[in-house]
């Protein structure tokens, strides 16, 4: 259970990007975090693992308090919490397999990671989630050989090959096409159920995030202002969330819903 | 202001520059003109020897011709000599370079302190030539190729620092973070998100100062530190021009084939 409360984020002197935040995911379920730009997504997700320091606030996964834990501690920690990114953040000299088991590094020796010799159990966990995801034929190939679903792909078990105890998604559909971007919700709503796994997904597409989510969170300026499920998110509350957005934009969020 | 009645007239007439900047860009030029002469006048040109030059020239190609190579064998030993000082050099200054690269990059450098030693070093060893380098080190180390090698490794280490620091800084930080999220610690990020990242270029810059360091190695036997340029320097002392040309002639062929390995290589390896 991921536990977040009175979780603020303020960059330098200005107004908190974050403002006493609480929020509580827990189970397999899949909670997709809408809001327009600048609601304060992405900085919610980065101070759930520290990417960015949160300000003051809260943050509990199953019993272990991340905003007080050391550099060291937090290392440790953070091989609980599995992230997958917009732009994938591959490395693209790499191959998948060395990608997929980058995910491993925070528990490999710095020499097994130096000659590549990973684990055999790492290497079965690794072609089990490829062959699950459908990318294991590309074992060897070089990440930047693949298309932009394969390399999210890479991205997703790069991340539960941390067999973490939550998975966070920043925007994973966001440099997708509309087909592949579905492709990969419905792929992480099945891994959610099937590995038991909370995942929280910051995502701009409205309809996506209906279909697809068993709740749904709207982020207004650093605050949560609406939190229930898919069905329960009318007009009204979409107008509210993205209300301050000019007209214009409203309407074309309407026209992709 | 401009009323509509002058942006008529103006309107047939048109050019690049406005009367000041014309006025500018002569007293530029002037300028520019007075200080080349005043430049010209404070060194001490016997004008009478630059006349002389083209005879001096016919006079000195005459006596090099032709190309003595009774010497061959230790021109060419000394070249291979030459060649495995600038190998060696360069592989010591790959080596100290990484380090130094790492310390001097602002994305990966641990603190403002470990920043300012490496850039320290980068501007030290740039700051100093091939040549004075190797007069020091012959000084220290007596003269010959350990001189050399030593010599050229410290001017290397500068060049090849500065040029792979300026690499890691053009990283793609995206793989720095998504390693940094999976929990690794700061050595295994740079094993898995700096290094390939940086590969393509380690290589290139590795080669390219090769290709330099072969020709920087030439000279090194002038001031004693090894190699074809102490038979060049013999050479000269003794007036033995056939054997001067013979040198020059080897030399051209290393650079040659420097030229022609390390193109070679860039399109294997890149």
């Amino acid at each position: 259970m991921l536990k977040i409360s009175k979780l603020t984020k303020r960059y330098g002197s200005g107004d908190p990007v974050l403002k006493e935040l609480d929020l509580t995911v827990e189970g397999d379920q899949l909670t997709s975090v809408i809001g327009s730009s600048g609601a304060g997504k992405s900085t919610l997700l980065r101070c759930i693992n520290r990417l960015v320091e949160p300000t003051s606030g809260s943050v509990d996964l199953n019993g272990t308090e991340f905003t007080t834990l050391n550099r060291r501690e937090l290392r440790t920690a953070r091989r609980r919490i599995g992230m997958v990114f917009q732009s994938f953040n591959l490395i693209d000299r790499l191959t998948v397999m060395e990608n997929v088991q980058s995910g491993r590094l925070g528990y490999i020796s710095t020499w097994a990671a130096l000659t590549r010799r990973y684990p055999r159990e790492d290497i079965r966990h690794a072609y089990e989630l490829m062959e699950r995801v459908g990318i294991a034929h590309y074992a060897d190939r070089r990440a930047d050989e693949l298309s932009g679903g394969e390399r999210q792909r890479v991205g997703v078990v790069r991340a539960l090959m941390q067999r973490p105890e939550i998975l966070l998604a920043d925007e994973p559909t966001a440099s997708l096409d509309p087909k592949t971007s579905e492709q990969i919700m419905s792929l992480l709503r099945d891994l959610a159920s099937e590995l038991k796994l909370p995942v929280i997904i910051n995502i701009h597409n409205v309809t996506e995030a209906k279909e697809y989510s068993d709740r749904i969170v709207g982020m207004r300026y650093g605050r949560i202002i609406f939190d229930d499920l898919p069905g329960k998110l009318e007009k009204a509350e979409m107008d509210e969330i993205y209300a301050g957005v000019p007209a214009m934009d409203r309407a074309e969020v309407g026209a992709v819903a | 202001m401009m009323s509509t009645q002058s942006l008529q007239q103006t309107l047939d007439h048109w050019s690049r520059f406005t009367m000041r900047q014309r006025l500018m860009r002569y007293g530029g030029l002037t300028l520019t003109l007075l200080v080349v002469a005043w430049a010209l006048s404070s060194i001490d040109v016997i004008w009478e020897w630059v006349w002389d030059a083209p005879v001096q020239m016919g006079d000195l190609f005459g006596r090099m011709m032709p190309p003595d190579p009774s010497n061959l064998p230790s021109i060419l030993e000394a070249i291979w000599q030459t060649v495995n000082i600038a190998t060696l050099a360069t592989m010591f200054a790959v080596v100290v370079s990484l380090p130094v690269a790492y310390i001097s990059a602002q994305n990966t450098t641990p603190n403002r302190v470990t920043l300012w030693i490496g850039r320290f070093i980068l501007v030290s060893s740039r700051s100093v030539n091939t040549i004075i380098w190797a007069l020091l080190f012959v000084a220290i180390f007596g003269p010959g190729i350990v001189a050399g090698i030593v010599a050229i490794m410290f001017r290397s280490i500068g060049f090849l620092g500065k040029l792979l620091g300026e690499a890691i800084e053009e990283i793609d930080q995206k793989p720095v973070e998504a390693l940094e999220a999976c929990g690794a610690s700061r050595f295994k990020i740079v094993l898995y998100a700096i290094v390939p990242q940086i590969m393509p270029a380690f290589f290139a810059i590795a080669i390219l100062r090769w290709d330099i360091n072969l020709r920087e190695s030439t000279v090194l036997g002038l001031v004693g530190a090894g190699g074809i340029g102490m038979i060049l320097q013999g050479a000269i002392d003794t007036f033995n021009w056939p054997e001067v040309s013979m040198v020059l002639l080897t030399i051209l062929a290393l650079v040659v084939f420097g030229e022609v390995v390390s193109s070679y290589l860039r399109k294997k390896i890149l």
